[in-house]
């Protein structure tokens, strides 16, 4: 039986056509993975099946039913639920409260706690989804707070669950436990769809893979069938490289250097513990760690927005610790910064206002801004970084879809022309096509001669890029490697602290 | 249809309209004709160019005031310190307009710039509290405008500074702006005002003066810098995102205090403008607020902190509040139920998602 049928789909936003007669098809119990580039319409095709706005043309079929989904509460009402990207959890509540919030079910007006933690207990043992019902929210980690989600979803009793890029925001343990968890779901008789830009994920719990392209159905395949690199291909319309080809590294004088830095949280926890670390220019230097080994923190030490205890941050030979933001971009530094909607972007500007924060100065005549040179040099970001749609400048940059706003940051802090550019999850959310670009841009930059600081949870991110490898543990740089024929088990084992 | 729902205008619209609704239903419960209040209402604030030029003298600070209240907000802060900056921009303009000996022209602005920057200072110091010591603004603000009005008090009791025991000297003619006040002062200039009976109305009746043209100018320019340079930019940023804007190297710190300084500013000129524009043309020691720094916070509201939008939310509460003396002494309805409509609207201008709601609902309706 098909869980789910949608048929020619179409739909436009103004004069854009974001889906163009798509056709999705989900089998009861199966995994479906809907793959595309950044932009392609694949959260637009969920939140059409999820009832946040219409379709302009096109049927739904739910367990062989047509259907008119008008909104979220009649999706749900279908057995219909998303597990969003941006987690919708309130942190001062429990656990137990955020899964039945909206869905309450009380007894004379009260919460039986006692028989909610039972149901609660009940489907996350079903699912091996295991929670601690009674944390706080904003006190578990994110894995976590994705359990949250989808037992939050299961709780209201879906039995097709969308997901829309889980992988995004896990470290790689996470994401083996999640895949575990869609396996369990599928078995029980849930279907699912799968959105993911990782093809490694489709591979390990797909049957099935349907590609959109620029809004185009252009075919559904059994994953058994196809390689990586077949699936890449028919995703981009093009031969794809997965792996990047660089030349050994010609390293010149130092950029960054770190000695001796001990930094603490706002909760007075050691997170950098005598780091020290040298970078030189024209080389990439990779940060290899579980997450939560102080990566953030470094990062926020070398941009001064955390102040460190002792120890020293040069750049350039210059000391920079403890300064400001502003002044460690002054020292030539750029940073790629891990949450784009936080730290990247102003979500209300313009595409081409974002090109120029910080820098609105450089852009403005005896104070009065330059509107016809901003317009341009964000075309020429868009055009260098393949920033879709064209002509995007004026758009408020949260029209764009999260891989594109990626590309265009990533652009911005390149062009700022820095000495060290550091990039902490520089393809987070971006499809292959554009993992590809960007690697490719970062290795260029190396070749210009600037200093690359690497930051990344995946791992083959990291071996795919670096020329030197730093892991990380506990706040300390355990181990130096070239990154030559580097033994992935004895990294993987430095970077659980053992000492090998 | 759907799209105009979305426009911010339609929420303020929307506001005004329940206003008026649930305002005709407690003037009715009063025992009054809603309909015959609300026409003398109008009446009374449009009704002779008098009136029509007394709504305009209302809404001057009125416009002024919304202004500093809207460019905080544009830096992400709120400014309720707007009625102590007010209340300093009357004292320095009183002083400055009354010891400064300076050509007519001249004067005035000298006074209206002094002023802003006492004001502007005065603002700047919130700004900097915040800044360095992470004090709230709402905190600092409530503090501030205490310490202004015992200041404005003390300036009174100062011997130096007063024409009265209660009253500060009135400021010189050369700082008066307004119009024909030579004329008005003696017997052959108002016989020639009397020649015209619409001079007489307009002028001679009124206190018609200049600060309008200084509070349009005042819109123009901050439009312009919020819009067009690249302070205007950088404070924009910091309003709409503060760590984007931290991160890409913009001085957060700097940038709070000089809003705020802006903003303390236009409140300053808005007190400038109030004493050399409206007779007894001095500061009088006050017991409590006046409110004419507050009443600048539901202007901005009801402009949805839009720049150019404040002067139309300013004209419609400067008419309201002008036209009740009108609609009390015609109808016998309390003032009060101004103040009633101005929360109502500003109660409604918080509902305004309402509108977004019905957008949405209307476009899933039309979308099957
Ligand atoms: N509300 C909107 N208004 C205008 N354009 C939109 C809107 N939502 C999405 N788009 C456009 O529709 C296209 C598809 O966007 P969508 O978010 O579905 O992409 P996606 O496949 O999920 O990409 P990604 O992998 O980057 O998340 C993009 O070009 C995007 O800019
Ligand atoms: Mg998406």
């Amino acid at each position: 039986m098909t869980a789910v049928r949608m048929k020619g789909i179409t739909k436009n936003f103004g004069d854009f056509r974001a889906l163009n007669n798509v056709d999705l098809e989900v089998q009861k119990a199966g995994i479906v993975a809907l793959l595309g580039e950044n932009g392609a319409g694949k959260s637009t095709l969920m939140n059409i099946l999820y009832g946040l706005f219409p379709a302009d043309s096109g049927e739904i079929f739910i367990n062989e039913q047509k259907v008119n989904i008008k909104s979220p509460a009649h999706s749900i009402a279908h057995g219909i639920g998303m597990v969003h990207q941006h987690f919708m959890l309130v942190g001062k509540l429990t656990v137990a409260q955020n899964i039945i919030l909206g869905a309450e079910k009380t007894r004379l007006g009260f919460f039986d706690k006692k028989k909610i933690n039972a149901e609660i207990l009940e489907i996350s043992e079903k699912y091996g989804l295991f929670i601690e019902p009674d944390k706080k929210t904003d006190e578990i980690s994110v894995g976590m707070q994705q359990r949250v989600e989808i037992l939050k979803v299961l709780y209201r009793g879906a039995d097709i669950l969308i997901f829309d890029e889980p992988t995004a925001v896990l470290t790689p343990q996470e994401i083996t436990e999640l895949m575990s968890i869609l396996r369990n779901l599928a078995n029980a008789g849930k279907s699912i769809i799968l959105i993911t830009h990782k093809l490694k994920e489709i591979k390990q719990v797909a049957e099935i893979c349907t590609v959109i392209r620029r809004g185009n159905y252009i075919g559904s395949v059994n994953v058994a069938d196809v390689s990586e690199k077949q699936l890449a291909s028919m995703m981009v319309g093009r031969e794809v490289i997965l792996n990047v080809e660089k030349q050994p590294p010609s390293p010149h004088e130092v950029a960054l250097e770190i000695k001796n830095l001990f930094a603490e949280d706002e909760n007075s926890v050691v997170k950098l513990n005598s780091l020290n670390l040298q970078l030189r220019k024209g080389e990439i230097y990779g940060i290899a760690g579980v997450d939560g080994n102080g990566q953030k923190e470094l990062v926020e030490a070398i941009t001064s927005l955390l102040k460190v205890k002792s120890g020293s941050i040069k750049m350039n030979g210059k000391e920079i610790q403890n300064t400001s933001p502003a002044n460690v971009i002054k020292n030539k530094v750029s940073t790629i910064h891990e949450d784009r909607h936080r730290r990247g972007l102003i979500l209300d500007f313009s595409v081409e206002n974002n090109a120029i924060i910080g820098r609105q100065g450089e852009f403005s005549e005896r104070g009065i801004l330059q509107f016809e040179k901003i317009n341009a040099y964000a075309s020429e970001l868009i055009e260098a970084f393949d920033v879709r749609p064209r002509g995007c400048e004026k758009q408020p940059i949260k029209s764009l879809s999260g891989g594109n706003q990626q590309k265009f940051i990533i652009a911005r802090e390149v062009f700022n022309d820095p000495d060290l550019l550091i990039a902490v999850q520089p393809t987070r959310g971006v499809d292959i096509g554009a993992i590809e670009f960007i690697h490719k841009a970062l290795v260029a930059e190396r070749d210009k001669g600037k200093a690359i600081l690497l930051i990344s949870l995946d791992l083959d991110e990291i071996l795919a890029l670096s020329d030197t490898i730093g892991v990380i543990y506990e706040g300390k740089i355990v181990e130096e490697l070239e990154n030559i024929n580097v033994d992935e088990n004895r990294l993987g084992l430095l970077m659980a602290g053992a000492s090998v | 249809m759907i799209r105009l729902l979305r426009k911010p205008i339609m929420g303020s619209l929307f506001a005004i309209l329940a206003a008026i609704i649930v305002g005709g239903f407690i003037l009715a419960a009063a025992g009054h004709n809603p309909i015959q209040v609300y026409g003398g209402l109008v009446y009374g604030a449009l009704g002779r160019p008098r009136f029509i030029v007394n709504t305009v003298i209302m809404s001057t600070s009125l416009i002024l005031t919304g202004l500093s209240v809207t460019f905080a907000y544009k830096t992400g802060l709120f400014n309720i310190g707007v009625e102590g900056q007010f209340i300093v921009g009357t004292i320095a303009a009183v002083f400055l307009g009354f010891f400064l000996n300076l050509p007519p022209v001249i004067h005035p602005i000298v006074v209206m710039l002094g002023a802003m920057v006492a004001s502007g200072a005065y603002g700047a110091l919130v700004g900097f509290l915040k800044a360095r010591f992470n004090i709230h603004e709402v905190l600092s603000s409530i503090m501030l405008n205490w310490v202004a009005l015992n200041l404005l008090n003390l300036y009174i009791g100062v011997e130096r500074f007063q024409r009265l025991p209660t009253v500060a000297h009135t400021i010189q003619d050369s700082a008066n702006i307004i119009i024909a006040h030579e004329m008005k002062r003696t017997p052959e200039g108002i016989a020639r005002l009397r020649e015209s009976e619409f001079l007489t109305e307009v002028i001679l009746r009124t206190d018609f003066n200049f600060g309008i043209f200084v509070a349009i100018a005042a819109v123009i320019v901050v439009k312009f810098v919020l819009d067009k340079t690249s302070l205007g930019f950088a404070l924009k940023a910091v309003g709409s995102n503060r760590d984007a804007a931290e991160f890409a190297g913009i001085n957060v710190k700097k940038h709070m205090v000089l809003s705020m300084f802006f903003a303390g500013s236009l409140a300053g000129l808005a007190g400038a403008v109030h004493i050399t524009g409206i007779s007894p043309n001095t500061i009088s020691m006050l017991g409590g607020f006046q409110n004419f720094g507050f009443n600048g916070i539901p202007v901005a509201l009801l402009a949805n902190a839009a720049v150019v939008p404040n002067i139309f939310s300013a004209l419609l509460f400067g008419g309201m509040t002008y036209g009740s003396g009108y609609i009390q002494s015609r109808h016998g309805v309390a003032t009060e139920i101004i103040d009633i409509m101005v929360g109502l609207i500003v109660f409604f201008v918080a509902l305004r998602a309402v509108c977004i709601l019905v957008a949405d609902r209307l476009e899933r309706r039309v979308g099957k």
